[in-house]
């Protein structure tokens, strides 16, 4: 039986070593989960991926939870889920205290200055690289722009934006499938 | 009551973020920012940056710097704040957590689920588009200096966006390379000696 420490110090590794977010640590979860600890197999692991990917919620801690819950059920996922998100929260809360204090530094100020457009910069390339995995096209290439336009420009939720393309999707799915079966 | 409020939010952030930690930005940005408006744009983007060069999770970092932000903003004492940022993160994973254990325990049994497929194939559209109107909306005056005030800040606020936007897209620069750069870039540029 899986025992709980090394579920939860092979999450901790996962997440306290990983810097750029939950993809980042794709590569060093393979290597934990699959190689080393043999608790998965390759195409078990690819299919936790794509599922972790398509839920809802953060995708490492998704990984943690469903790893976590293949091997020990609830308690497992608990375990695994703490260990991976343990470490980072103690680390950004002790920034966020430190940071607080010298917010109105000069120093500070000026480093900010420098970082703040290439954060911008930062969260525009993601949409690029995202565009071609969701196999983006000149004939739906209206959906992400009009999804976009409404947020920016009249302010509409993001959260009625997903529960639309959701409803779309399926709809969309329905009338396709009845479409090939009629033909 | 803040903390209530911040549980609310952050639990809706949590169900409604499909498609990684930029999909979850972009949530906490219109939530934080433009719906409750526990903090401006300007520190919503220093969290961001501070959240991308610090190991973890994005989402996951990001819930928990607003967290302590909102609440320290809203006026309570830093300790509550600490209350906030462990608030807004186990908020933020309850029920995405809860969600895979049973589609974990399902799929055991039987695979493959066409509805599945066809809603995530056109949400994952989406969600390129909510991470564009959230880089859109940090394009302000607060992040780049407005063009009248102070040119020499604007101008160099834009190279550094193209910058590191090739950088990061063309050469695939690690981030947190890209703002340390960045950051040193800034201290040169601006500060008065």
């Amino acid at each position: 039986m899986t025992k709980l420490y090394e579920l939860f110090w092979t999450f901790f590794k996962i997440g306290a070593f990983t810097v750029g977010g939950g993809y980042a640590m794709i590569p060093l979860m393979e290597r934990e989960l699959v190689d080393r600890r043999k608790w998965m197999s390759k195409e078990e692991f690819l299919d936790t991926m794509s599922l972790a990917q398509s839920m809802p919620g953060v995708f490492a801690v998704n990984m943690a939870t469903a790893v976590g819950y293949r091997t020990r059920m609830l308690v497992g996922a608990v375990v695994a889920v703490l260990g991976n998100v343990l470490m980072p929260i103690l680390f950004i809360l002790a920034l966020a205290v430190f940071f607080r204090q010298f917010s109105d530094n000069q120093v500070v100020e000026c480093i900010f200055m420098g970082i703040r457009p290439a954060v911008v910069a930062l969260i525009a390339v993601p949409v690029f690289n995202m565009a071609k995995t969701a196999k983006i096209s000149w004939s739906n290439f209206w959906i992400p722009v009009a999804a976009a336009m409404l947020i920016w420009l009249l302010g509409v939720s993001p959260v009625i934006i997903i529960l639309v393309a959701a409803l779309g999707g399926f709809v969309y799915g329905k009338v396709k499938r009845r479409r090939e079966v009629g033909k | 009551m803040i903390f209530w409020q911040l549980f609310y939010t952050f639990l809706k952030i949590g169900i409604f973020t499909f498609g990684g930690g930029y999909a979850m930005v972009a949530l906490i940005q219109s939530e934080v920012v433009v719906e409750n408006q526990w903090m401006t744009s300007q520190e919503f983007t220093d969290i961001l940056a501070i959240s991308q060069t610090t190991p973890g999770p994005i989402g996951i970092n990001t819930a928990t710097y607003t967290g302590y932000t909102a609440v320290v903003n809203a006026g309570y004492p830093a300790y509550m704040g600490v209350i906030g940022a462990f608030l807004a993160s186990f908020s933020v994973i309850l029920l995405p957590f809860m969600l895979m254990m049973i589609v974990t325990k399902v799929l055991m049994k039987h695979k493959d689920n066409q509805v599945l497929t066809d809603v995530f194939s056109t949400l994952r559209k989406v969600v390129i588009g909510l991470i564009a109107a959230s880089a859109l909306l940090l394009v302000s005056n607060e992040n780049f200096g407005s063009p009248t005030e102070s040119t020499f800040r604007f101008v160099l606020s834009l190279l550094i966006f193209v910058g590191v936007f090739v950088a990061s897209y063309k050469f695939k620069k690690s981030p947190i390379m890209l703002i340390l750069v960045c950051g040193l870039i800034g201290f040169l540029a601006y500060y008065k000696w």
